[in-house]
Parts: structure tokens; sequence; C-alpha cells
């Protein structure tokens, strides 16, 4: 079997180190999470009026995000705010910014779908048996949004979560620079480093996100 | 003939420019079965659509019994409960069983207990040949044991009044019996029903009463003896024609 260096995991703290750095990425991947899916449910409904300046507002801020690479978004803000409004953010805050801004983005447009996909009949359907509008959005198009939204929402979260590799080109000490931290350390006497701390990270990544691919799965079958 | 219950009164619905109805007028009385018929586009979906104020009107009056109906008014709801419909495309909701699809609007809408409303929800359900079915999902069934389902919903509401928009449209040939079976079942127990259909010997087993809408007006009014027997209007005759097929066969031999 080839030298794959995986005995450098065990030198040291590296194994701890490597898990707090996945735990940096995961906290910031979490807390955007927690704060843009409220934010998107709020935006993507205010999509879904016939508000036209309001449509266009958040019609440029979507595109924005969505055509900005995520990395000159992180550059822009930590690097930008800097220089431009004196900002001191730290590395994470200014992550976590950005990726409030683009789960926003992204959720609020999963939400105008599963909105809209609702067909027109179901609020006729809903009138003719006299109930209130309130009770129409509480007993049915909200579960049905929401069941449409789930599957969805989840794999934006897993994508929020492979995308935190990003924030080591604004200095956040995540999984990946820690490994790059112990790849270097280790270069004379374990020169094979790479290839099993880059395997380890694979494996931590999976760990993370499979668990959460298969709810998204499973809900997905029940619901559909 | 019952009391007078729907009073259609001069109602004109636009649609911009277009003109969809043009000055109706029709009187349902309690028990009678109207069916509806005319060329697509006539505005015969439209006219039932305006009766539950899911379309407001340009003019004119609609009023069960003595309430006006009204898109936006108050009592809006109040009377809508009074009026059962029934789509084209069934609208069951998806994410509830056919029984929770049943309870919904008497729960909420009537704030009738549960019990109550399920012990005649199983009843009609057993009625429409479904009782099994009260724990299926809508995507499990059928076409038209979903349109039975849809009925049913529509019944468990005590309406004075039932809609009927195309209801067999869109289910598949061998479907259709089973859902105008059960029409002709509520029609025999003294139903008060408005049906806008395409299936005319259908039509002519169920009606009292045979509207024929052409362009937005009311072109005939008859008995289905009279509309379908001898109907008096020259597009009523074109109409009922498309329906009828010479037998290619004994022409070619004819033409020998």
């Amino acid at each position: 079997m080839p030298d794959l260096g995986i005995e450098v995991l065990f030198k040291g703290k590296n194994m701890l180190r490597l898990l707090g750095g996945l735990w940096t990425a995961l906290r910031i991947s979490l807390i955007a999470v927690v704060i843009s899916i409220p934010l998107g449910i709020l935006l993507g409904v205010l999509m879904t009026k016939k508000n036209r300046m309001l449509h266009a507002i958040l019609r440029v801020y979507l595109e924005f995000i969505r055509i900005m690479p995520q990395m000159v978004l992180l550059f822009l803000v930590y690097f930008g705010t800097t220089r431009s409004f004196g900002w001191d953010l730290s590395g994470e805050v200014a992550s976590i910014i950005v990726f409030v801004l683009w789960g926003t983005a992204e959720m609020s447009d999963l939400v105008r779908g599963a909105l809209i996909s609702i067909p027109k009949h179901q609020y006729e359907s809903c009138e003719a048996l006299g109930l209130s509008r309130t009770q129409t959005y509480l007993y049915v198009i909200i579960p049905q949004t929401i069941r449409r939204l789930i599957p969805l929402s989840i794999n934006l979260i897993t994508r929020m979560i492979k995308t935190t590799t990003l924030v080591l080109m604004i200095g956040v000490v995540e999984v990946l620079k820690v490994a790059q931290q112990i790849i270097e350390a280790n270069r004379m006497n374990s020169p094979n480093a790479a290839f099993g701390i880059y395997l380890t990270i694979f494996l931590l990544y999976f760990l993370a996100c499979w668990p959460i691919s298969l709810l998204a799965r499973h809900l997905e079958k029940k619901w559909r | 003939m019952g009391e007078p219950v729907l009073h259609i009164e001069h109602i004109t619905k636009k649609y911009e420019d277009h003109t969809v109805l043009n000055d109706v007028n029709l009187t349902v009385h309690q028990g009678e079965v109207i069916v509806i018929i005319g060329p697509s586009g006539c505005g015969k979906s439209t006219l039932l659509r305006c009766i539950n104020a899911l379309e407001p009107i340009q003019g004119g009056e609609i009023r069960l019994e003595d309430k006006k109906i009204e898109a936006g008014s108050k009592e809006l709801a109040a009377i809508r409960q009074k009026i059962g419909m029934v789509f084209q495309s069934y609208e069951l909701f998806p994410h509830l069983t056919v029984l929770d699809n049943i309870l919904l609007a008497p729960m909420k809408v009537q704030k009738r207990s549960r019990e109550e409303v399920k012990k005649e929800a199983l009843t009609l359900l057993d009625r429409v040949g479904l009782k099994d079915r009260a724990d299926s999902y809508p995507r499990q069934l059928s076409g038209g044991q979903k349109q039975r389902v849809a009925i049913v919903r529509a019944l468990c509401m005590h309406p004075e009044i039932l809609l009927f928009d195309e209801v067999t449209a869109a289910l598949d040939p061998e479907m259709v019996r089973e859902v105008l079976d059960v029409m002709l079942d509520l029609a025999s127990q003294g139903r008060t029903m408005l049906i806008v259909t395409h299936e005319m010997s259908f039509a002519k087993a169920v009606a009292d009463r045979v509207i024929f809408l052409d362009g937005g007006k009311i072109a005939e009014e008859a008995t289905p003896k009279e509309f379908f027997e001898h109907p008096k209007t020259e597009r009523a005759k074109q109409f009922l024609n498309m329906f009828t097929f010479e037998d290619a066969k004994t022409q070619n031999t004819e033409n020998e």
C-alpha cells in the first residue's frame, strides 16, 4: 500500500484541529442558514406580490448575487468595506454576511417558485368551500409550499456548507486552512500527508452533508 | 316545481373589451336540474364561476334566495357555503387524505365537530363507493375516484345548490360513467343542480331544463325532450349535429 501520510493525523492535536476547522465551517454556514431562511421566505413572498418597484429591486438583488462569484463577494465585503467604510470586520463575520446575502437570495427564489407553482384552482377550490383567506393559506397553501420547499432548501444548505471552503481566502481558519497548515508543518517528515489529509477532509464533508441529503431524499419521497 | 332559489338577472361579464356574458337571465328553482350546454367559449363555465363570485360581474345581479352574491362582500363566505362547486380538474388538496379533504371546510368554516362530519363523510363516501379509500391520498386515486371525492367534499357542506363545471371533461372515457351515475343519484334525491357538460345523452337523462348558451346569451331554453328533438334555433341545430355521425358504410352503399 502506498504511503498516504495518514499517520500525520495522529500526531499531536492534528485530528482535533481538523475537527475544530470543520466546526468553524459548519458554524458559519449554520448561522447563515438560520438567518437566511426566514429572510428568504419573507423576500420570496414579497416577490409574488404585484408591486413593480419591489419586484425590480428584488430581481436586481437576486441577479447580482447570482452572477457574482462567491469569492468576489467575500473579497468585496472583507477587503472592500475596510477601505471604503473603515469597517473592521473579522473574517468570520464577513463570511456570515456574504453567506446570508447569498442564502437569502437563493432561498427567496425557491420560495417564490414554490408559491407560484401552487395552481390557481387550489385557491378557487378553497374559496368555493367558503374558506377565508387566512384559512386558505394556513391549511392549504402553506402546507403545500413547505412540502415543496423543504427538499429544495436542504439542498441549498448542503451547497452552503460546501461553499464555506472559500472563506479561507479571507483568512478564516476553517478545515481546509487547517489542513494546509498541517501539511506544511509536516512537509519534511511526511511528504505524502497531502493525500491522507485531503482524503480525511473529503470524509468529513461527506459525513456532514450526506445525512442532510438523505433527509432531503426521504422527505421528497414522502411528500411527492 | 319548487320555490325559486337562485336568481340571475341581466348579468354581464366582460374581460376588457370582450363580452363573455351578455344580459343573461335565469331563475333556478328548488330541486331543479339545469344543464347548460353550448359551443366552447360561449360562456358556460364563466356563468358558473360568476354564480360563485369567482369572477366579478360588470352588470346585473345574482341572488341566492334574497342574498346578493358579489365578489368582495362580507357575506360572501357565508353564501358560498350554500353553493357547492365541483371543478373539471377535481382540485382535491394533495397534502391531505381523502377524509381530511372532506372534513377541512365543515370543521374550519362551519365549526362542526370532527366526529359528526366524519360520520357523514363516511356515509357519503360509501354511497359513491369509496368508503375504503378514506385514508388514501389523492395521488393514489384514479381521476374518476378523485372527482367522486370532490363531489362528496362539496356535499358535506350541505349546499343548497350544486354547480358542476365540466366535471367529466378531464376523465378517461371509462371513468366518466361512474361520475355521471353519482350525479344522476343526486338528481334523483331532489338536489338543485346546475351542470355544464358536453355529455349529451347524460344531459338528456338528467335535466329538467336545458339552457343553450351561444355567444354569451341564452339562445334557447327548453325541456330536454324539446331541445334535443326539436331545437328551435339554427345554432342549436348545428351544435347538436356535431354530436351525431352518419354511418359511413351505409352512406357508401347508398351512393353506389
